[in-house]
Formats: C-alpha cells, structure tokens, sequence
C-alpha cells in the first residue's frame, strides 16, 4: 500500500466529517455573502453586486429593528422567568423527595416530546376558549415561550446538579459551613455554569422561535415572524446582516467563554 | 500489648472525663432492616493514630460518618472530650474528615480549599497559617491552582491540609489512600505517620487494606458485619488472632480441625487428625473441646522425613509438597497432609536450606508458642481474601 | 462518593410549584382545552361562538381530507432523519474518535451556524437551491436533472432543508453515546478476528445506540411538526400538516378541524414513538 492510500484510509472518516461540517456551513456562508448584496432587480435569492449598504443602514426596512428589539425583550424576559423557575424545580427534583416525583419528571418531559406546532395551537385553543383571542400580543407570547423554555432548563440544571460529587458538599459541612454557606459558596457555584448554558439555551429558543409565536402573537411582530412575512414580498438584504451579527456574537461569546476556560486550568 | 489495649479501656470506662472519643452503643439501621453498625462500643485514645480495618461493608465508614456528623445514629451516643456530640451538626463538631474522594471544591485553588474551614470560622491570621500548613505538606507552589491540575498524592496532601488546618479533636480518614498507586501509596502512608506524629492529633484511619492499618495505626480495631471482632497493637492482633475472620483477614492462616485432649495451667494440648500438638493457654480462644489450629504459614519449618529441625515442638510428618512458588525474598509451598487438606509454607529465602521441589516428602514443624486455638463453630474461611483482592 | 440524600418535606413542594403550575396552566391545560375544542362543532366561529357537541366525525373529516399532508409530513420528517443519522454518525464519530485535540472546536463548529435565526438560514437554501444557481446547474450538465428541471418547490428542496435544521438535534446525543464508547472494545474486536466493517457493526453501532434512539426521536418529532422548510423550499404540493392546522387557525378561522388536526398529530407521534422506543429496547429513555 503506497504512503498516500494510506494516508487516505485513516483519514478517511475524519475527511467525510469535516465534509459534513463544511456542509452544515454553507447556508451562513450565503447569510454572510448576502449582507453585502446589492440585488438590484427584483431577485432578492441572486447575488447582484457588492455593497455595504445594508451594513450602514440595518435598520432601513420598516419594522425589521423594531422586531427584533420586541424579540430581544422577550427572549430576556422569557429567559430570566423560565430560568428561575427551572433552576428552583431543578433543586426539588434533585434534591428533594415528595410525594408525585416522577409524575412531575413526565410533565416536565412531554413539552420536550410534543412538537411546536401541537403546543403552540394548544395554547392559542385556551386563549381562545378563555376569551383572550382579542388579547394576544406581547404578553401571550412571552408566557408562551417561558413555557417551552422550561423544560429545557429544568434538564440542564438537573444534569448539572445531578452530576454534582456530594461529597462538596458533606466536606463543606464538615469544615464548618453552615447550611446557607454551604450552598452559596459550593453548591450554587458549581452548579452556575449549568445555570448560564440553560439562560443561553433559553435565550436562543425563545429568540428563534417561529411556530409557536405565530399562533399566540395577535398583532406583535418578532424578528422571525418579520422575516416570515417579509418571504413572499421578498426579504431585504438587511436581515442578511442580522443574521450575520447573531452568528459573529455568538462565535464571540462561545470563544470567549473557551479561552477563559482554558486560562483557568491549562492542563 | 493486649494489656494495654484493656488497660485503656479499663481506664476510660472508670473516669467519666475521658478526654478522648467514647463510641457507646452506637448502631445505625436503614431501611429495611439492614443495620450497618450494631452497638457499637469504642474507646479511642486522644493523640492516638487509631485504624478501623473491615472489608467493604462492614460498617466501618458509617461509622466514620456518624462521627463525622454526616450520618444519624439510630441509637448509642458519641461523646468527645467529656462532650455529648452524637447529634451535633456536621459544622458544629471540632471533627474533620479527609474523603475517600477527597472532595476538593474544583472552583476554588489549592490555598481558597486549605482555608475554607478558617474562613467560615472567622479565625484570625488565615494567610500565615494556610501557607504553614501548605508547607507542612509540601505543597507551597501549588498554592494557586485549581485542584484539576493537581497530580492524585497530591490532591491527597491538599485534602489532608484542608481538614487538618482545623486543628480538629479528631481526625477521620476515610480510606484516604484508596486511589493511589501502590508506591505512592506507600509513601504517602509515612507522610501521614510523621504529620500525626508532629501535631500529635487523633487520627481515626478508616481502611480494608490490613497492610496499610498495621504500618501506620498505634491501635488497630477489626469490624466485621457491624461489629468489632478484636482490637489491639497490630503485633498482637497479628500474632494472637481472636477469631478466624481476624486470622484470615489480617495475613493468612493455616486452620486445622482437632480437638482438646487435655488442658494443663499454661498449656492445652490439641489432638488433630491423630497428632497432638501443645497451645499455650493465653492464645487459645475457644468454647468447647472442639477448635480450629491456627499457624501462620512463615511460622512453619519444613524439612525432610526425621531430619532434625533447630526449632522442635509441634511436629507433623507425611507431608507432600505440591506446589512451589519462589517470590523472591521467600519460597511459597503447598503441602498435602495425610487428611487431605493443603497447608501454606513460606520459607526465607536465607540462602541456608535448599529449596524443596514438587512431589517431595516433608515433614512439618513449629514452636507451639506460636500457634493459636480458635472456636470451631467459626468459619474457618471468614475473612480470607479473595482472588485479585 | 455517597448517595444523593433526597430531603423530605414541603421544601420540595414549593421549589416546585412555580414550575409546575407555569406547566400546568400552559401546557396541560390548553392541551386540554385542544382536545375540547376538536370536539367542538365546526358550524361555530369566533363571533358566534362554539358548541360542544362531541363531533368525532371532525376526526373523520380531518382524516379524510388532509392524509395528503399528513403523509407527506411523516413521510418527509423519516427520509430527513434518515439523511441526519448517516451525515450525524459519520460526523460525531469523526469527532468523537477521529478530531483528537480538535474535539472541542468541532463540537462548537456543529452548533455554531444554528446561532443564525432558523428562518434566515432555511431561506438562503432558496438561493443554494435556485433554478439558475450552482447546483442546478452542475446537475443539468451532468444530466441528473433535466433542462428545465429544477430543485425549488419540490420534495427534494424540502427533505434537503429538513436534513440541514435537524442535524445538531442528531450529533449531539449520537456524539454523547459514541464518545463514552471504550476504544480498547473496538481494539478486542479486531483483535478477535473481526474486521472493521464487522468490528463496527458488532460493537460500535450496538454502544452507540442509545445515542441513535435519541438523536432519531429529537430529530423526527420537530421535522414532523415544523412547516417553514415546506412553506420556503416546497410549492403547494409539498404542503404538510403544519401548513394545513396553521391555515386552519389563522386563515380559515376553523378552531375545531384545526385542533382535530393537532391532536391527532400529536397521538400519531406519541404512538410511533411508543413503539419505537420499546422495538429499540431502550425504554429508559424516557
């Protein structure tokens, strides 16, 4: 066997992999190449020619910035109130042990199950059985999405606690710490960084979703409900340029939280 | 020695300000009818390097955690220094532990973990008595990194700095060496032996390793299934077993079947399987007539048939050597006596006697002082240790 | 290390209870109130109101009208997340056991272009897929499509988008399972005479099940319910049963076909997975 088709053989999986990759990568190459598309006619899927335009003015279309402040209101909100309320119910199934555990466990889970078009019509059935229907908007939304982002926290702290070494905290009661400083200086720091990847989970949930949104929004418009509506007229080429800043940011904050890691224990 | 073990418990049961750990009565049950710890009584010595040694299960690290305070005891009391503490908050005993998984915060470094305990107890001069310590256990230039950076000793050393600094009545260490490597075990094991004997502070060692109890700990105390089956200096408890799980568990034992034909003041002689061999009367620890004699297999000579040994005493002839291992600094053999049973032999690879071979005949001799009586209604295989174990 | 001690008590009840009240009243409720509203009858609207008359014939009707999309939607979630677990293996088990220091970036690498909004992403698949862009054109070289053939508003366009948003939903856990995964296992197979294909359809895959099991449920309950792939990538004869139920409550204002719908997609999800689970043999999934 000659060096290369050796080479090739081990390589070969990791090749495909990185092929996968590259693939899933494609679309936000466009994303990006399309921010700085001037479409000219009236073909807004086709690169014209390049301009920075849209980078100068991303607030240009009407209603695009103002849709995606609404969307960043309510993904905060959304995020801080399904936050709390997971990491509480995280700590009782943890920690605690009451009559209704594991039913508790199951309603907690099937919001994860069922799919987003079932939730969401569901919601929009109560609101309407209720007599809500004329009062959907902002706040149909936000309960909504504290919802759906529950469960998703409720797991991602539970695993973090769950994985959690008792023993922290038996020796921190052991070295004189009392309940309360046992859990403000062991447990809730060890248990911090599962709290902020569920914040950010929710966050990017909430923030992206369309589904539900669009059938509890009444007259309130998210960014990707803007961008929804804007699909038949033709999408501006501003929404390229959010788009684009969402994936920057977010690379940026991933990094960011990497190289920390890595300077605080360099193996 | 054994004296001596009595004559502190003697002691401590007579002064009602017994200034070191008095387990009474102390049992745990948990659900389901299992009680890992039965009425528990236990004098500890303060300043005393004390070992509770058991195979897993036996109890010995419930009851390292009810003194701890980690653990509520069903019934009995645990009094330190003349203080009830047997429902004391974990936080509000002058105790520490060292875990088995040592326990170190991952979010804190090496110096933040040595003086959690200080910092919650407000103590002055925190930094000059953590960078003391972290001296003692050479650990000074690791004082600021995360414990994950750590090599395993020395994570051992941090957790052992981080309890001791507490200057605690007790401390208790919970199989602190189990995830060491054997060299590093060892090291460490004399480690420990001089930082006790510098601070002069009760330690309690909670281990299954026998090896590891006898090198370090001044008392030794057996567990099985909840209870202590014997205690004392590790030389007596080795060299005067009490029942055949001690035997077994503490190095290994050669246990024949025989039966007391007569008993004179310091002796007891012992027919087993038609020869009679002699017991002295203090090592003999039986009910009735009918009892297990114990040998250790380095206690035992072998030599060929009517050669004439320079130790005779007891002495068994129609032996077969069946196996031979030669490890080194001894030679290990198996002999089939006449009734059947395999017997072990280590020899001390002296250079003086020549090595036997397999198929020989032998004949089996030691000095009746060291050879002990145990009950025969116990297992004469309790406490043996298993292979890869 | 010791056992979790789970305290007892009312503690527990009140960390609980926001939580599980917000899912209560949001969650099991209007599910609730779906299946109310399902039964409903279809004469009423928004102005005049609705009478609960237990029609089950809305279940009838509903099956009889729209298997179409309800075909396609199963149809296309399976093919996408057949497509997921042949791109998704190949993927985490590069990472997993191929990428050696490079582990973490890739992990990050597959998450990351799911940072942009979903609908932004689908959309420039419209581009990707564009009758005069690349792909068309290479395949209409190449005589894989003819000449005016075209990718746009079909099922393919459709299953494609699907397979791209459900990716992540397929590694991770595929990634999770394969990374517990004792290499020196694979090492004793080839040992044992086994060849790679043998070694790894004997060990790696039957290890990485738990991981397939999850990675196919997290990836086919969202592709089944979604509709913006079909809406963006398909014409009208790609409609699937989000399409129609989302029609139905905003466009037609008909709440009890809408909901019959609803219901009845999340029964069919519910009884798939049911025996997909236990066919799997991992019911302690869920």
């Amino acid at each position: 066997m000659s060096g290369l088709s050796r080479w090739v053989r081990e390589h070969l999986v990791l090749m495909l992999g990185l092929l996968v990759l590259v693939y899933t990568f494609v679309p936000i190459f466009v994303v990006v190449g399309m921010s700085f598309n001037d479409p000219g006619g009236r073909n807004v899927y086709q690169f014209g020619s390049f301009t920075l335009d849209n980078w100068r003015d991303p607030c240009g279309p009407d209603d695009l910035c103002s849709s995606l402040l609404t969307s960043i209101q309510i993904g905060l909100l959304a995020t801080l109130v399904a936050t709390v309320l997971g990491t509480l119910a995280a700590f009782a199934l943890v920690r605690h042990d009451f009559a209704g555990r594991s039913a508790s466990n199951l309603l907690i889970f099937l919001p994860m199950a069922a799919p987003e078009i079932v939730l969401g019509s569901s919601l929009l059935a109560l609101f309407v059985a209720s007599g809500f229907a004329g009062q959907l908007g902002f706040w149909t939304i936000l309960i909504a999405h504290v919802m759906f982002c529950l469960s998703f926290v409720v797991v991602t702290v539970r695993a973090r606690l769950a994985g959690m070494d008792d023993d922290l905290e038996q020796a921190a009661m052991d070295l004189y710490a009392t309940p309360g400083q046992t859990f403000w200086r062991v447990t809730f720091p060890l248990v911090l960084p599962g709290i902020l990847g569920a914040a950010l989970l929710s966050f990017s949930l909430s923030f992206d979703d369309f589904i539900i949104t669009n059938l509890n929004s009444g007259n309130t418009t998210t960014f990707p409900m803007y961008v929804y509506g804007q699909e038949r007229v033709g999408v501006p080429m501003q929404v390229n340029v959010v788009g684009t800043l969402m994936f920057v940011v977010s690379i940026l904050l991933v990094l960011g939280s990497e190289v920390r890691n890595r300077r605080r224990a360099p193996a | 020695m054994s004296q001596l073990a009595e004559d502190v418990a003697a002691r401590a049961a007579s002064d009602p300000t017994y200034d070191g750990l008095r387990l009474s009565g102390l049992t745990k049950s948990f659900g389901g009818g299992f009680t890992a710890v039965d009425a528990l009584d236990l004098d500890v010595p303060k300043g005393s390097f004390f070992a509770l040694l058991g195979p897993s299960g036996c109890g010995k690290t419930t009851t390292l955690r009810m003194v701890a305070g980690l653990e509520t005891p069903t019934s009995g009391s645990i009094v330190l220094g003349g203080n009830d503490i047997t429902y004391a908050k974990p936080y509000r005993r002058p105790v520490n532990t060292v875990f088995q998984s040592y326990a170190l915060f991952p979010h804190l470094d090496i110096f933040e973990n040595v003086a959690f305990g200080l910092r919650r107890r407000k103590s002055a001069q925190v930094k000059e008595k953590v960078e003391q310590m972290l001296e003692l256990v050479e650990l000074t230039e690791q004082s600021r990194k995360k414990p994950a950076q750590l090599s395993g000793g020395q994570q051992q050393r941090v957790a052992l700095a981080r309890a001791l600094i507490n200057e605690p009545e007790v401390l208790l260490l919970d199989e602190p060496l189990g995830a060491l490597d054997l060299k590093l075990r060892r090291a460490m094991q004399i480690e420990i032996k001089r930082i006790q004997t510098e601070v002069q502070q009760t330690f309690i060692h909670v281990t299954h390793d026998q090896e590891e109890a006898m090198t370090m700990a001044d008392t030794v105390a057996v567990m099985n299934a909840g209870v202590i089956e014997q205690m004392g200096a590790p030389a007596e408890l080795y060299e005067n077993p009490r029942s055949t799980f001690v035997a077994n568990f503490l190095g290994q034992s050669n246990l024949i079947s025989g039966t007391v034909v007569s008993r004179a003041a310091d002796v007891v002689t012992v027919e087993m399987h038609g020869i009679q061999v002699s017991v002295p009367t203090g090592r003999t620890h039986v009910d009735g007539d009918q009892g297990w004699v114990g040998i250790r297999p380095e206690k035992v000579l072998l030599g060929e048939p009517g050669e004439q040994l320079d130790a005779p005493g007891n002495t068994i002839p129609g032996g077969v050597i069946t196996d031979v291992s030669f490890v080194g600094v001894s030679t290990q053999y198996l002999v089939r006596m006449p009734w059947g049973q395999e017997l072990q032999i280590f020899e001390q690879n002296t250079g003086r006697r020549r090595m036997f071979a397999s198929g020989e005949k032998v004949e089996l001799s030691w000095r009746p002082e060291y050879a002990f009586l145990l009950d025969q209604s116990q297992d004469a295989t309790a406490g043996a240790q298993r292979d890869g174990q | 290390m010791s056992e979790t001690v789970r305290r007892k008590g009312k503690v527990g009840y009140l960390l609980l209870a926001p939580a599980a009240l917000w899912l209560v009243l949001f969650f099991v409720i209007p599910f609730y109130s779906l299946v109310a509203t399902s039964l409903f009858d279809q004469g009423g609207s928004d102005f005049r109101g609705y009478q609960m008359t237990y029609a089950f014939g809305n279940y009838v009707d509903v099956v009889q009208e729209y298997a179409g999309p309800f075909g396609r939607s199963l149809l296309y979630g399976a093919i996408a997340t057949a497509f997921c677990l042949v791109l998704g293996y190949v993927l985490a088990y590069a990472i997993a056991f191929k990428a050696g220091r490079w582990k973490n970036l890739m992990l990050v690498l597959v998450i990351a272009p799911f940072f942009t909004s979903f609908l932004v992403r689908t959309l420039s698949w419209k581009l990707i897929l564009a009758d005069d862009g690349f792909i068309v054109n290479t395949l209409q070289t190449l005589q894989v499509l003819g000449d005016d053939g075209r990718l746009l508003a079909t099922p393919i366009a459709v299953v494609a988008g699907l397979t791209y948003n459900f990716l992540p939903f397929m590694v991770l856990p595929l990634y999770a399972s394969i990374d517990k995964i004792d290499h020196r296992l694979i090492e004793a197979s080839s040992d044992l005479y086994a060849n790679p294909f043998v070694g790894f359809f004997k060990v790696t895959w039957p290890l990485s099940l738990p991981g397939v099991v999850s990675g196919t449920l997290l990836t086919f309950i969202p592709a089944v319910g979604d509709y913006i792939n079909a809406q963006f990538l398909g014409s009208t004869n790609e409609r699937v049963i989000g399409n129609v139920i989302q029609a139905q409550f905003t466009d037609a204002n008909n709440y009890p076909v809408a909901s019959a719908l609803s219901v009845l997609l999340m029964v069919l999800i519910l009884a798939m997975v049911l025996v997909y689970v236990r066919r799997a043999g991992t019911e302690d999934l869920l």
